[in-house]
């Protein structure tokens, strides 16, 4: 059965989609480096964020409904996850810019989540020990690569201006966040400004460049969270449902 | 004629081969004397070059195995059917490579580098467990690996706990604690799919018919023709045979068959009272050696996914040696 999402859902039930897609959606694609991880270590970090991220994903998920259908039954068009974290693997550069723009926000909006009393402050609090983790270790590999080999300098680079465009979504408002039901929200001007430095300072740090260009792509920004997704997003659920839909009501 | 100083040195030559050769005599009982009284053997302590030898090839060859396994099950990573099995099979990914990662460790503690032992994996020169060339078709192949597959590993390495060789003993206490956990977790997967939807049933009893002979071949060669058994045996690092191992899967794994309600596909495999284990049929071991060789289904698509991943990633392994090398940390 497939849940319809609209922009109707109860508040907490879209914001627990938007994070849980974030969540599962990066989980995924992480997932795909197994067993092709540049170094063993590497292999364990990756599966060891992807299970942080999946775990996430499952407890904000159930919030929404039940994890697998809507894991498994959803269309693209009804996914409320960043098109930034849709975004293929590509080299292992690539993988870490994603992981250092994602990880940063993501560490930032769950410690001012984890700060107040609403209804994701519990999940906040657990959650933003995880990311803190995932944060060090994007940042640690923005450095090495950076200021590395000539070779790594120019992939790193190219990742992190690559994927910039993809930014600016991050600091659209998501309903549910802002503190409307009393508890402190988060201030999503301040969030982007702290989470500018923060990127910005690793960045240089590393003896790259700091991206210049637009934080948006031709789609307005917040198009993810509104289900206008990018193409490899579809084929991504393609091969993560397929099996699920092909024994419809059975349990694994 | 020689001078009085060439005597000289020709019986000091000779006193010193005469002292190394009691000095290794004497190494040699005391070595053997621990090993008969179930001492550990530990990385400082003197060793005979044939033992620290076989260590490295069953260590790396094990490490190698760790690795490469994580290829048939990640192959389901991304399409396992719910977020629950998605995150059993993960762990058990990464769970996996930190197995690799020990096992090269102990490996090390005998003097060999991973770098070198990746490279003689990567060129054919070391071998990994035979099981991993073999698909994974479906999603109920991810279950039979961990009933089937993790339980004759399982049954291999219990021994190993208490083999001779330190480091060897320990790291297979941590991965053995490990690997039961998983075999769990595939009957467990297997028995939600035989009790599941007939075709769920089907693919678990099919998943089981195709892994069933391969797993019991991971026992190794039938015992008059293992190459390194009697040695290993000597020295404490194989505690049984291939085929004492081998019964005491079979024996253990009939009747967990019978409360998965799925069958083995044996048509010999029969109770003997006699000798109270089951009797199964011959192994094609033709196949086995085929395999071992190089030419099973997956002995290809395996190595070539294994270097191209280190070739791929040379550049960041470079990256983080000379970023080390400027700021002084250790290497990554």
């Amino acid at each position: 059965m497939s849940t319809p999402l609209t922009p109707t859902a109860p508040t907490a039930t879209a914001t627990a989609l938007a994070l849980g897609d974030d969540a599962l959606v990066l989980s995924h694609r992480l997932g795909e480096w197994a067993g092709h991880a540049p170094v063993l270590e590497e292999e364990v970090a990756l599966a060891n964020i992807a299970l942080d991220l999946l775990g996430q994903a499952r407890v904000l998920l159930s919030l929404a409904g039940d994890e697998d259908e809507l894991a498994y039954l959803r269309e693209e068009r009804a996914f409320r996850n960043l098109q930034l974290v849709e975004q293929p693997n590509g080299d292992f550069a690539r993988t870490i810019a994603r992981q250092l723009y994602f990880s940063t926000y993501q560490n930032l909006l769950y410690g001012q989540l984890a700060s107040g009393d609403g209804t994701f402050a519990p999940l906040a609090a657990k959650a933003v020990k995880e990311v803190a983790y995932h944060q060090d270790h994007a940042e640690q590999w923005t450095l090495r690569l950076g200021d590395g080999t000539a070779e790594s300098h120019e992939r790193m680079q190219r990742g992190l201006d690559a994927l910039w465009r993809f930014t600016g979504e991050m600091f659209q408002p998501v309903g549910g966040l802002d503190g409307a039901d009393g508890t402190g929200g988060v201030v999503w001007p301040a969030l982007r400004e702290s989470w500018t430095a923060s990127v910005s300072a690793v960045i240089e740090k590393a003896t790259l460049t700091v991206p210049t260009g637009p934080q948006e792509g031709a789609w307005a920004a917040g198009a993810g969270r509104q289900g206008l997704h990018t193409e490899s997003f579809g084929r991504m659920l393609a091969e993560m449902q397929h099996l699920h839909r092909s024994h419809p009501g059975a349990s694994w | 004629m020689a001078t009085a100083a060439e005597h000289q040195t020709a019986r000091s030559e000779a006193d010193q081969a005469a002292a190394d050769a009691a000095r290794t005599a004497a190494h040699t009982a005391a070595f053997d004397a621990a090993v008969a009284a179930d001492e550990r053997i530990e990385p400082r302590d003197w060793m005979p070059d044939a033992y620290r030898a076989s260590l490295v090839r069953q260590i790396a060859q094990h490490a190698h195995s760790e690795i490469i396994g994580m290829q048939p099950e990640a192959n389901w990573i991304t399409r396992a059917p719910s977020l629950r099995r998605k995150a059993i099979l993960m762990a058990k990914v990464q769970d996996e490579a930190g197995h690799g990662l020990y096992l090269y460790s102990a490996a090390e503690t005998l003097g060999a580098s991973r770098d070198e032992l990746l490279d003689k994996l990567h060129s054919g020169r070391q071998k990994y467990s035979s099981i991993f060339n073999y698909p994974t078709l479906t999603w109920a192949d991810v279950g039979a690996i961990g009933w089937l597959v993790d339980g004759a590993a399982i049954t291999n390495q219990v021994p190993l706990c208490r083999c001779s060789y330190g480091p060897y003993a320990r790291a297979m206490v941590r991965v053995c604690k490990e690997e039961s956990f998983h075999q769990r977790q595939g009957y467990e997967s297997l028995l939600a799919l035989s009790r599941g939807t007939e075709a769920q049933h089907a693919m678990a009893q099919d998943a089981v018919d195709r892994w069933w002979w391969p797993s019991l071949m991971m026992f190794g060669p039938p015992d008059d023709e293992s190459s390194h058994s009697e040695q290993s045996m000597t020295w404490k690092i194989k505690r049984h045979s291939n085929d004492e191992l081998r019964q005491r899967f079979v024996d253990i794994c009939v009747p967990q068959a019978e409360s998965l309600g799925l069958t083995l596909p044996d048509p010999d495999l029969v109770w003997n009272e006699e000798r109270g284990h089951h009797d199964f049929g011959a192994i094609d071991w033709t196949e086995f050696w085929a395999v071992l060789k190089g030419n099973g289904p997956c002995n290809e698509q395996r190595i070539t996914q294994r270097r191209n991943a280190h070739e791929e990633g040379a550049w960041v392994r470079e990256a983080a040696a000379a970023f080390a090398a400027k700021h002084g940390e250790a290497k990554a």
